[in-house]
């Protein structure tokens, strides 16, 4: 201990290597722990519900309905399982806790004292849990869409590799990672500015659930939405809530995706702001 | 602002409407610098505000010329053991400190050197690979202590750092944090223990209320306290006869014998030294030694905080 460091320029690279620095400690913190059984459990349950499907349907000697209904019935499930609940509350539980979470345990401290602009650490938080949810959901809708028409086997097949299959799974695994981008900036910017992220994560999934009902302009101001037009197969919705739907022009792909990832770039960058203005004080946590 | 010191300079902190610290200004320079004060006086919000973990509603700090609102400046300099007994779940105390000390951009070889030696010095290199969450608390309050000084901060603040620690792992504490004040760094220690503070401090700042009641060598501190007469303890081979003396005096307003020695209590030091010198050569006294009994930390806390600081 006798050698004092002296701080100087910041070697290149320097940024990068912190960055590393805070995804690998969150990674460690954040990914497969005990605490977040309850995610894994969001993602794995629609891939153990279309195995189930598929083992059923295949023990029938003659399938009762056709793929299309199979291609409806998980579009169905992404939008209302996937968008409105799953990646939603996963993303709640991932990302509103990156901060919040070391609030509670009282040990962020311990980051606040290390030599990182507080930019680079919600943006090294953010990244981390990003790969997180991106590990989960991503992978969760390909075997869920992989499983569902299964049953259907040499159809399947070439539903998938000569038909619209490849490109409706592309579009699906786009839509997941969007909302998993936009949902996390969301929740990250909760987790710093709340106290209790859970009412505001309520207020957000009451306004993405009445989205649908609600007037064109005010359809707009949801992540939902533009999610739901990149799908590539529309959920027809069921009387008699059809007639309550307000109708929409649907927002292009080269609109809706950049759209979003500015949206959670500001989020973010709102974040970082407030992240540098934070203050540890866990006594009122 | 020196870029020598810490300096706060009218620092007011406010939790809402409750009162942190108020209008401090103060220089704390290099060596081992205690902060004694009741639970609530302001210590820990002085610690947190120098570290940047908090702001200050007003006024201006620098810590070696660097405000704490520059954290990636900051905290190259500086290590802060923190009072929360909270650690990453699952982590072990060598992955502890080598995660953090990756943040500061160093190498994995790097990091690896400075955790093992960091280890080392907190005596823990032994239960490296064991999970922080079945040490001891004496094992986590070391494992905390090798981590704020992993990266060998010129300024280590330290709050309650000998909380938990059995004698051996405080005597280690106290020679660790003597050693780094010999070495010019800056150590700021909280401690409710106030006879250990009296033993390692070069100086100390005495805080109530949130106000700076003193700050300063403890002698010197001691000495300000005029209301308050100064003890000094005489030993002598005629007690007796010295008492006698002494009571002739009208600064002396109280003398104890006890053994072959004299308490006594005196509005006036400098006139008893001169008295004292007096009575040697008038009556051959043999004196083996005359010493201040309370400028330790423990009666100046007492003199100036009183009965309110019970609890330290």
């Amino acid at each position: 201990m006798n050698q004092f460091h002296v701080p100087g320029k910041p070697a290149s690279g320097l940024v990068g290597r912190e960055l590393l620095g805070v995804m690998r400690l969150e990674l460690k913190r954040t990914f497969l722990s005990r605490r977040g059984w309850w995610i894994y459990c969001l993602a794995a349950a629609p891939v153990g519900l279309t195995l189930l499907h598929w083992l059923m349907e295949s023990r029938r000697p003659a399938p009762n309905h056709s793929l299309g209904a199979d291609s409806i019935a998980f579009a169905a499930m992404f939008l209302l399982y996937y968008l409105r609940a799953g990646i939603f509350f996963g993303c709640m539980g991932i990302f509103a806790n990156l901060f919040r979470g070391e609030m509670l345990q009282k040990t962020l401290h311990y980051y606040f004292l290390t030599p990182i602009r507080r930019e680079v650490l919600v943006a090294g938080k953010y990244l981390a849990g990003l790969a997180v949810a991106l590990a989960l959901w991503v992978p969760s809708v390909a075997a869920a869409f992989l499983l569902i028409g299964r049953h259907s086997a040499a159809a399947w097949s070439d539903y998938i590799w000569h038909g619209p299959g490849l490109s409706q799974l592309g579009s699906y695994m786009l839509v997941a990672a969007l909302a998993c981008i936009g949902y996390g900036a969301v929740f990250l910017m909760c987790g710093i500015l709340f106290k209790n992220p859970m009412i505001a994560a309520a207020v957000v999934w009451v306004w993405e659930g009445i989205n649908p009902f609600l007037p064109s302009v005010l359809k707009k101001i949801s992540v939902l939405f533009y999610l739901k037009n990149l799908c590539p197969v529309e959920v027809p919705v069921p009387p008699p809530f059809n007639v309550m739907v307000t109708s929409t022009d649907p927002t292009p792909f080269w609109i809706a995706v950049p759209g979003l990832l500015a949206l959670a770039l500001v989020l973010l960058v709102y974040s970082a702001i407030s992240a540098r203005n934070a203050e540890i004080s866990y006594g009122d946590s | 602002m020196s870029e020598a010191d810490i300096t706060f300079t009218g620092v007011s902190r406010f939790y809402g409407e409750v009162l942190g610290i108020n209008k401090v200004t103060l220089s704390i320079p290099p060596g081992i610098t205690s902060l004694v004060g009741p639970n609530g006086s302001g210590k820990t919000t002085l610690m947190n505000l120098m570290c940047g973990l908090i702001r200050p509603t007003q006024g201006e700090i620098s810590v070696l010329g660097t405000p704490p609102d520059r954290p990636q400046e900051l905290c190259r300099i500086l290590g802060y053991c923190a009072q929360f007994d909270a650690f990453p779940p699952g982590i072990t105390g060598y992955q502890f400190i080598h995660s953090f000390l990756r943040l500061h951009g160093m190498t994995d070889a790097e990091c690896d050197r400075r955790t093992l030696a960091a280890l080392e010095l907190t005596g823990l290199s032994a239960a490296a690979d064991r999970p922080v969450a079945a040490y001891s608390k004496g094992m986590r309050q070391r494992i905390k202590l090798a981590q704020a000084i992993a990266h060998e901060p010129r300024v280590v603040v330290l709050d309650e750092p000998l909380n938990g620690l059995d004698p051996l792992a405080r005597a280690e504490a106290i020679a660790l944090f003597r050693q780094w004040g010999v070495e010019g760094r800056h150590v700021i220690v909280s401690s409710h223990i106030l006879h250990e503070v009296d033993k390692i401090s070069d100086q100390v700042i005495l805080l109530s209320h949130g106000y700076v009641v003193a700050e300063g060598q403890i002698q010197g501190v001691r000495s300000e306290v005029k209301e308050q007469p100064m003890q000094i303890q005489v030993r002598c081979d005629r007690p007796h006869l010295l008492a006698a003396r002494l009571f002739q005096e009208d600064h002396v307003v109280e003398a104890k014998l006890a053994g072959n020695g004299l308490l006594l209590r005196t509005a006036d030091a400098d006139r008893f030294y001169l008295l004292l010198n007096r009575i040697i050569l008038e009556c051959g006294l043999d004196v083996e030694s005359v010493a201040p009994a309370d400028d330790d930390v423990n009666s100046v806390y007492q003199y100036l905080i009183g009965a309110e600081g019970g609890t330290a």
